[in-house]
């Protein structure tokens, strides 16, 4: 589904990269591995089509993601380093509107089951915990049917019950035939097809 | 697409009602700073009377800025402005979308509160205060498309504010004069629709060009 041809990123003048190759089939789970500093960051912006490489293609499908666009962006669901949540909606505000905003509205009651499962309280976001926060945001998983999740650190803040529940749902994820491509620091207890080693960094 | 830029609108009127403050302070701005002048300048009537369309246009310049440092910003800050070039609208629309609701909360305020602010000045006939309140229906709208492209080119650069004001005021200034002209060629026994030709051009031209400039802008910034 995924496929990406000698990757390079530059940053400033500093090489954070080059040469990265890979393709990700449907069902399979790639971590992106990787010092601070190595580009897991700007390697996954690549991928989801934020931000362009200085060299070599990101290909959907067998097509460049760049002539596809809002077409591709459709297809994936990614969640970044920064949460994506408002501090002065509610979790199921916010998740509604993520929700409308890529393309994929969900209903009342879907949303309250997402958030449910993950125990996130109706609150203003401002007054929830990193971890909730990570939640609310984590929740988006549990109502999309897009195929492709990239997912930058999913893990930071979540504590052990946190991280069993995103294990499973990135597992349900993938043996409905869906693709994922995560970084994580941590151990985190989930087996990996695939593994991109960006290595010490520059 | 119309339904990710209704939910854009709806989204940015929800924030700006929780936060109610934000608002609050750009519309006391204005009608602080269109106050001072009396103190400033003397209570004579009639050059109050002279410089009031002048002052009320320069005020809502002032205060339609304020409120633009945060338009893209805040999103900006919390990521929430990825999701939205990942969404399933063209950046265009979405550009838009926040254009028009930053316009819905600082500049139609201030077409309500501007011949409030008329009355104070004294500035005459009662057809004058819809000329006035006219001409600020038709150019704030474009104070925001314009702010909009400020906003995003000075993303996430250190002392972007005060940038911003550079940037932009230059570019506000043809509204302001034909803004401000509207109630000058009506006092001056002559007919105000030319002016308000030419804001309305404005307007047409900033709704087609500005969006495209933002979204481009807004793309540099997140690259």
């Amino acid at each position: 589904m995924l496929e990406a041809a000698e990757l390079e990123c530059e940053r400033g003048a500093r090489r954070l990269f080059h040469g990265i190759s890979f393709a990700v089939t449907a069902g399979e789970l790639l971590r992106v591995a990787g010092a601070n500093g190595s580009g897991k960051t700007s390697l996954l912006r690549i991928l989801c089509g934020l931000a362009s490489p200085s060299a070599g293609v990101v290909r959907w499908k067998g097509q460049p993601i760049g002539e596809l666009r809002e077409e591709y962006a459709r297809e994936l669901v990614y969640i970044g380093h920064a949460p994506a949540v408002k501090d002065d909606l509610t979790p199921s505000e916010n998740l509604a509107i993520t929700c409308r905003l890529a393309g994929r509205p969900a209903g009342p009651a879907a949303l309250r089951a997402a958030l449910g499962q993950l125990g996130v309280p109706e609150l203003p976001v401002r007054k929830l915990s990193q971890g909730q926060r990570r939640r609310a945001a984590l929740a988006r998983l549990w109502v999309s049917d897009a195929p492709l999740w990239l997912l930058d650190e999913p893990y930071a803040a979540l504590d052990a019950d946190g991280m069993e529940a995103l294990n499973g749902r990135i597992g349900s994820h993938a043996a409905a035939g869906g693709a994922v491509v995560y970084t994580t620091h941590q151990e985190v207890g989930i087996r990996s097809t695939q593994v991109v080693d960006l290595g010490a960094g520059a | 697409m119309l339904a990710v830029a209704r939910c854009i609108v709806h989204r940015d009127l929800l924030l700006a009602l929780r936060r109610r403050s934000d608002v609050a302070t750009a519309l006391l701005f204005f009608v602080i700073v269109a106050s001072l002048f009396p103190l400033g300048v003397g209570a004579e009537p009639n050059l109050l009377r002279a410089i009031a369309p002048g002052v009320i246009w320069v005020a809502a310049l002032l205060s339609s800025m304020l409120s633009l440092g945060r338009l893209f910003a805040a999103d900006h800050a919390d990521g929430t402005l990825e999701q939205m070039l990942l969404g399933a609208a063209p950046l265009g629309v979405v550009v838009v979308a926040k254009g028009l609701a930053h316009w819905l909360i600082s500049g139609l305020p201030l077409v309500a509160i501007a011949p409030l602010i008329g009355l104070q000045y004294d500035l005459g006939g009662p057809g004058l205060y819809g000329v006035l309140a006219l001409s600020l229906l038709l150019g704030t709208p474009v104070l925001s498309l314009i702010g909009a492209i400020g906003a995003a080119l000075t993303l996430g650069l250190r002392g972007g504010g005060v940038l911003l004001a550079l940037l932009v005021l230059p570019l506000y200034v043809p509204v302001l004069i034909f803004g401000a002209g509207t109630a000058d060629a009506v006092r001056a026994g002559l007919s105000a629709s030319p002016n308000f030709s030419l804001l309305a051009a404005g307007l047409l031209i900033t709704i087609v060009g500005a969006p495209f400039a933002t979204a481009t802008a807004v793309r540099i910034a997140l690259d």
